[in-house]
């Protein structure tokens, strides 16, 4: 068989997109979630939490620590939940054990029992990985393991990360850990696995109160970018330039 | 604890206040060796300049020793990034697909040319001497002469020419690698804190005047290692003098006079490296406090408060206060310079320590604490590598690889 040099390029192409294409998009997916799974530029995963939906049951703790295989009772968490307790001194009592991974039913936080009668207010703060739009973390890693990919995302690769930490040390947020079964670095992809195949992440499909809701930011109809787009949204740390898209409603001064 | 529950740092860390579930101390005592060890190559290499290009005679021999002290340490500064990586097979990947926007990465190749040059120059001084002792060992055929012998014949690398001209051509070389050697040294160590300085998540480490402490303070211990061992030297020379002749017999005066003669001169330039490195900390310290950003409230607490004895008692005071004072005061002997470069070395070190450890002493969280407990005892490899034995292990390695090398380029031949 013989190719001239321009067929060759064609098929060669051809090739290259169909393959790029997982069988999963030929199942019903929405066009962003056909788009995401090709890696296009016009989908841009973005999360949205609701802090004054969040009841602190920690129930996307525990879904996301099963579904992305991190060891159930290591101290490390992609998610994790915090309790801010404020009382009418004005002190931040801030506590967030094992993660929230148990929610909060104690009333003590940090061995220091706090009245109710004291509390001005209380709430919870969930955490992930912010996937910044200039993300620190791909920055400095030296090999290019950790690394963002056309929609945003930002993953590691676990077979080319020399484990030096770097990217732990200069995410802003201390999302990043390392796994302690891999001995990679490690942190929340937003069930990239998932998502891209049309599913919720895990810890959206586990949160009973609708707190977490993941979308696709570039198309103006998703009711994530809805919200980003017209109510009162903030981002933690804007100070550090990396730019998160990890958008809270009902942030506080308190939350760190 | 089950194997599943190996967490990396929570055998070290210890935490206080309100910490982010995934904060530990990540960067431990490993990452205190590397700077430290990089600024000892660095530094010895400066040393070793002075005489070759600004021709300060005076400091001849101290000269020749520190380049080749410089090429054992030189592997050394590798070795505890290896030790620290959770998968050190994979370290070799930084050269294969170095991250350009990543200060690590391009590390790797300012090392690399910082190592052709140190070989190189090596080389030029010490072409005249292989050819010689090939000519020496000719004829001699036991097994060892007749193994060096080849060994210096692959050294010469075929250029046998040891006539005046050519040797005049020597100098030149080692003179023009010298000159270029020490901003490469400076910008091999001065990256090392770009390493630190640039991690903007870090209110202690985010600082533009990082590199160049890095680098004074990289020169000043440098110096002070090369003094040190090449005091060690020498006294083993005059016991060994002493043992065959006697005490007063002239070539154990010599011995002590040349030593006095160089150590007190070396030592002058410590002290000149040694108020620029303290000039910059404190300025780096007065204008955070002055400037007193958001991070500043905590950066205080962690200085003031919790690392105070170690940055103010430990640091300033045992490791640069007092040494400074013990070589400045009237009659210097050696017994005072030795305490005071033991002194200034333990002082470069706190700093490193002071740097690395201290940055992560407070939660990104800016409400907490984490203490590091460096291991001592090893009950798994983790726990050697990170811990005491790992750092003392890497601290002993240039003396080891000094001694071998110092076998076929003898530094500190006495002629
Ligand atoms: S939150 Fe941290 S780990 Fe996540 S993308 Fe941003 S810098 Fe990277
Ligand atoms: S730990 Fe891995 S992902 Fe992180 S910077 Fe190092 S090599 Fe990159």
């Amino acid at each position: 068989m013989s190719y001239s040099r321009r067929d060759l390029l064609k098929k060669t192409l051809a090739g290259t997109i169909a393959a790029s294409v997982p069988l999963s998009a030929f199942k019903f997916l929405s066009p962003a979630q056909v788009k995401a799974s090709i890696g296009d530029a016009n989908v841009r995963w973005a999360f949205v939490v609701d802090t004054q939906k969040c009841v602190g049951c920690g129930l996307c703790v525990k879904a996301c620590k099963n579904e992305n295989e991190v060891p159930y009772d290591a101290p490390v968490t992609r998610t994790w939940v915090e309790r801010y307790v404020v009382t009418k001194d004005g002190k931040t009592h801030i506590d967030s054990p094992m993660g929230g991974r148990d929610g909060f039913t104690d009333g003590k936080i940090r061995d220091k029992e706090i009245l109710p009668e004291d509390i001005s207010k209380a709430f919870f703060v969930p955490k992930l990985c912010n996937h910044c739009e200039t993300p620190a973390c791909v920055q400095v890693c030296p090999v290019g393991a950790t690394y963002q990919t056309k929609d945003g995302v930002v993953l590691v690769d676990r077979k080319w990360c020399i484990g030096c930490g770097y990217c732990i040390m200069a995410c802003p947020y201390g999302v990043r850990f390392f796994h302690p079964v891999h001995k990679v670095a490690e942190k929340c992809t937003f069930c990239y696995h998932r998502i891209t195949k049309g599913l919720e992440s895990a810890c959206v499909a586990a949160c009973p109160f609708g707190a977490r809701q993941l979308g696709n930011l570039k198309d103006h109809d998703d009711p994530v970018a809805k919200i980003i787009m017209n109510e009162r949204v903030a981002v933690l740390k804007d100070e550090y330039g990396t730019k998160p898209q990890v958008f809270y409603i009902g942030l506080d001064t308190n939350v760190r | 604890m089950t194997e599943e529950l190996v967490v990396h740092g929570l055998e070290w860390t210890t935490k206080q206040l309100f910490v982010y579930p995934n904060e530990f101390i990540y960067w431990s005592i490993q990452i205190v060796m590397y700077p430290y060890m990089t600024g000892l190559v660095a530094g010895a290499f400066v040393l070793s300049s002075l005489y070759h290009v600004f021709g300060q005679e005076d400091l001849k021999d101290m000269a020749r020793f520190s380049l080749v002290f410089s090429l054992a340490l030189l592997p050394v500064a590798m070795m505890p990034l290896m030790y620290h990586l959770q998968q050190p097979l994979r370290g070799i990947n930084v050269m294969f697909t170095p991250h350009f926007t990543s200060a690590i990465a391009a590390f790797g190749i300012v090392f690399s040319t910082y190592a052709l040059i140190v070989i190189s120059e090596i080389w030029f001084v010490y072409r005249k001497y292989f050819v010689e002792q090939v000519a020496e060992l000719k004829g001699k055929d036991d097994f060892g002469s007749r193994f060096m012998s080849v060994l210096y014949t692959i050294l010469t690398l075929g250029a046998f020419d040891i006539s005046d001209a050519a040797v005049a051509k020597d100098k030149k070389a080692v003179k023009i690698l010298a000159a270029i050697g020490i901003p490469v040294a400076c910008f091999l160590h001065g990256y090392a804190g770009f390493i630190f300085g640039s991690v903007k998540a870090n209110a202690l480490w985010m600082s533009p005047l990082m590199p160049v402490i890095f680098i004074m303070s990289a020169i000043v211990s440098g110096i002070a290692l090369c003094m040190i061992t090449y005091i060690a030297i020498m006294e083993w020379k005059k016991f060994k003098a002493i043992l065959a002749r006697g005490m007063g017999d002239q070539s154990v005066l010599h011995i002590r006079g040349v030593e006095m003669d160089v150590v007190k001169k070396a030592s002058r330039y410590l002290l000149g490296f040694l108020v620029a490195a303290i000039s910059l900390e404190l300025l780096d310290l007065i204008f955070r406090g002055y400037t007193a950003m958001k991070s500043w409230d905590i950066l205080r607490e962690v200085m003031y408060e919790e690392d105070f004895v170690k940055i103010f008692i430990l640091q300033y005071g045992l490791g640069n206060l007092l040494p400074f004072i013990l070589l400045l005061l009237p009659k210097l002997d050696i017994k005072r310079t030795v305490v005071a470069l033991l002194l200034i070395l333990f002082g470069v070190f706190m700093m490193r320590w002071n740097v690395v450890i201290g940055g992560q002493a407070f939660s990104l969280s800016f409400a907490g604490f984490m203490h590091y407990h460096i291991p001592f005892w090893p009950h798994n490899l983790e726990t050697y590598k990170e811990g005491v034995f790992g750092a003392l292990t890497v601290a002993a390695t240039p003396f080891a690889i000094f001694w071998v090398i110092n076998k076929v380029v003898p530094s500190l031949r006495y002629d």
